[in-house]
């Protein structure tokens, strides 16, 4: 059986201006989850009937922790954002199909945009092989020490204050890099972009898509994605980003 | 030991307590999280003759206290409804409810007649979805159009047929009497409510709709208010629905007029909610000495 449950916040701290991590005590999540998953977080105020679907940043196995790295976009996330540590939230998962992680390819760009990037920590770690970050920020830098710790990092900013002025493909090509795997996650253009390039280059390419949820396990169809393939659900070619979702082959997805 | 069994239609449920059609899929997500058994009964997603793809994203935009919505119907087709979806929810003890959506009067019956002899118990048609313009809304909104789409389905039918009812109208006891002398054998109400939001920042309709139905505790008291009016105006049993949470909302609607009540957008902050709420009635009998939960309905006043 599935279980929402209340967790222990273990730590709560602001690493840039309206990014937060949380690092939450909780086995058996940490236990089952993978890189690329999510968790549903759920208001305390009546008044907001929706969980949060909040990306996995990193998973501590051994002792039974999860962080996750989130922006406050609302009062939802606001709410998160005043807990403390010892204090309670309410959390259901891990959700979602997470990045397949054993595909036979060394040279390996994770690209992350925004609040796309935290994924990138776990999925660094879990990587053999020549792993390379891209990692696009509007101006203010985040995880940027973690992400050494595991990979090599290129930053791009949109207002040039650190690194490649530009996007994440800017960065690629001011850095001449080269992959024969991508794992991207972030807004809709930068996705596009990314998939556009590796379709260009050949290279096999992973997607986490975003979508606004509402279940958040596959009942209710509000978060689907266009797909090339026809669905299992509905047998059309609309894919439920929460459930088969959120990773899919760059090859697979209408963005 | 309480009773909280109720009867629609000659059909005897467990408690009354069940799912609204749309918020819970055919049960198989949920039923990850508990025993669907313990439901008097499950309302399947709207289902057609042939598959359909809904709406454009995004399909939802959160509100206070409630949600709006525009998936459009998306639903696989009755064909993959009858061999995966309800196969698997017979191995559970709860009734099977199954919601049927068209654009035309055949379609409807299209999906009546196929399911006349399968093991389901009722057959909820939604003439009342405001997402899809031949959503049946245009069944829904006019009592000539209700009541001639009411008789054509009973022709078919094999099981019990509930008419759900949409708000968006002037006077919904019309509707409800139109439906009534059309034959239904029970009524379920309310649907969402139609709404709108807008994006400030972006310029934009927050859904891609541009309207959604909105649903949640935002909507209760109009749901209620409906319940009641209905309930004075028709002899039909009614299935009540709007924004239910808890069991004292519930309760609200049993004392209304409702013989059942649905759970709908709850099942989304809460997926137990429909669980919960069964189990609360029955302790808010155990504490006010309630013997039958029959006594309670249309007890208001």
């Amino acid at each position: 059986m599935k279980s929402r449950e209340f967790v222990t916040i273990i730590e709560q701290k602001k690493i840039a201006s309206d990014i937060y991590s949380l690092w939450i005590q909780t086995e058996h999540i940490a236990k089952g989850a993978r890189p690329g998953q999510f968790l549903s977080l759920y208001s305390q105020d009546k008044s907001h009937m929706l969980p949060r679907p909040i990306s996995i940043c990193e998973i501590d196995r051994e002792q039974g922790r999860i962080r996750m790295v989130y922006r406050v976009v609302g009062e939802g996330t606001a709410e998160f954002s005043h807990k403390k540590a010892g204090e309670q939230i309410e959390v259901l998962g891990p959700l979602g199909n997470g990045f397949p992680l054993d595909v036979g390819k060394k040279r390996i760009f994770l690209m992350g945009g925004g609040i796309g990037i935290p994924p990138m920590v776990q999925l660094a770690k879990e990587l053999d092989g020549e792993v390379q970050v891209i990692a696009g920020y509007r101006d203010e830098l985040f995880l940027t020490e973690e992400l050494k710790e595991y990979a090599s990092l290129y930053v791009a900013t949109e207002d040039g204050s650190a690194g490649t002025k530009g996007n994440v493909i800017d960065a690629i090509y001011a850095h001449k890099l080269e992959a024969d795997l991508i794992y991207a996650c972030g807004p809709k253009p930068m996705l596009r972009a990314i998939q556009s390039y590796a379709k260009e280059h050949g290279i096999l390419c992973y997607l986490s898509m975003e979508e606004r949820m509402a279940c958040g396990i596959g009942a209710c169809l509000a978060c689907v994605c266009q797909s090339k393939e026809v669905d299992a659900h509905t047998q059309v070619h609309n894919k439920r980003i929460c459930k088969d979702g959120p990773v899919f082959l760059s090859t697979e997805v209408e963005l | 030991m309480k009773n909280t069994k109720v009867t629609l239609a000659g059909v005897e449920l467990q408690n009354p307590v069940m799912t609204a059609s749309g918020t819970f899929g055919s049960g198989i997500e949920y039923s990850e999280f508990y025993d669907l058994g313990r439901l008097g009964a499950v309302v399947t997603k709207g289902v057609a003759n042939v598959p359909w793809p809904g709406n454009p994203t995004p399909r939802i935009a959160e509100t206070a206290s409630g949600m709006l919505n525009a998936i459009g119907l998306q639903n696989p087709g009755i064909d993959t409804l009858l061999e995966r979806d309800i196969p698997y929810l017979r191995k559970y003890q709860t009734k099977i409810i199954v919601n049927i959506c068209g654009k035309t009067i055949e379609d409807y019956c299209e999906v009546v007649e196929r399911l006349s002899t399968e093991p389901v118990d009722f057959l909820e048609i939604n003439v009342s979805c405001p997402n899809v313009k031949e959503g049946g809304i245009a069944f829904g909104q006019n009592p000539k159009a209700l009541e001639a789409i009411t008789r054509e389905v009973k022709k078919y039918a094999r099981q019990p047929v509930i008419m759900k009812l949409s708000p968006n109208v002037t006077d919904i006891t019309e509707m409800a009497k139109a439906a009534e002398a059309g034959g239904a054998d029970v009524l379920s109400l309310i649907n969402t409510i139609t709404g709108m939001k807008i994006d400030i920042h972006r310029r934009t309709f927050a859904i891609a709709n541009k309207t959604g139905g909105l649903s949640g505790p935002a909507i209760k008291p109009v749901a209620v208010r409906m319940v009641y009016q209905v309930a004075q105006s028709v002899r039909l049993p009614i299935i009540g629905m709007g924004g239910i949470c808890t069991a004292e909302d519930a309760l609200e609607f049993i004392l209304a007029g409702a013989t059942a009540v649905s759970i709908g957008t709850a099942n989304f902050t809460n997926p137990y909610a429909a669980k919960e709420v069964a189990e609360g009635i029955e302790a808010y009998m155990e504490q006010h000495q309630i013997a039958d939960i029959k006594s309670l309905i249309g007890a208001v006043g």
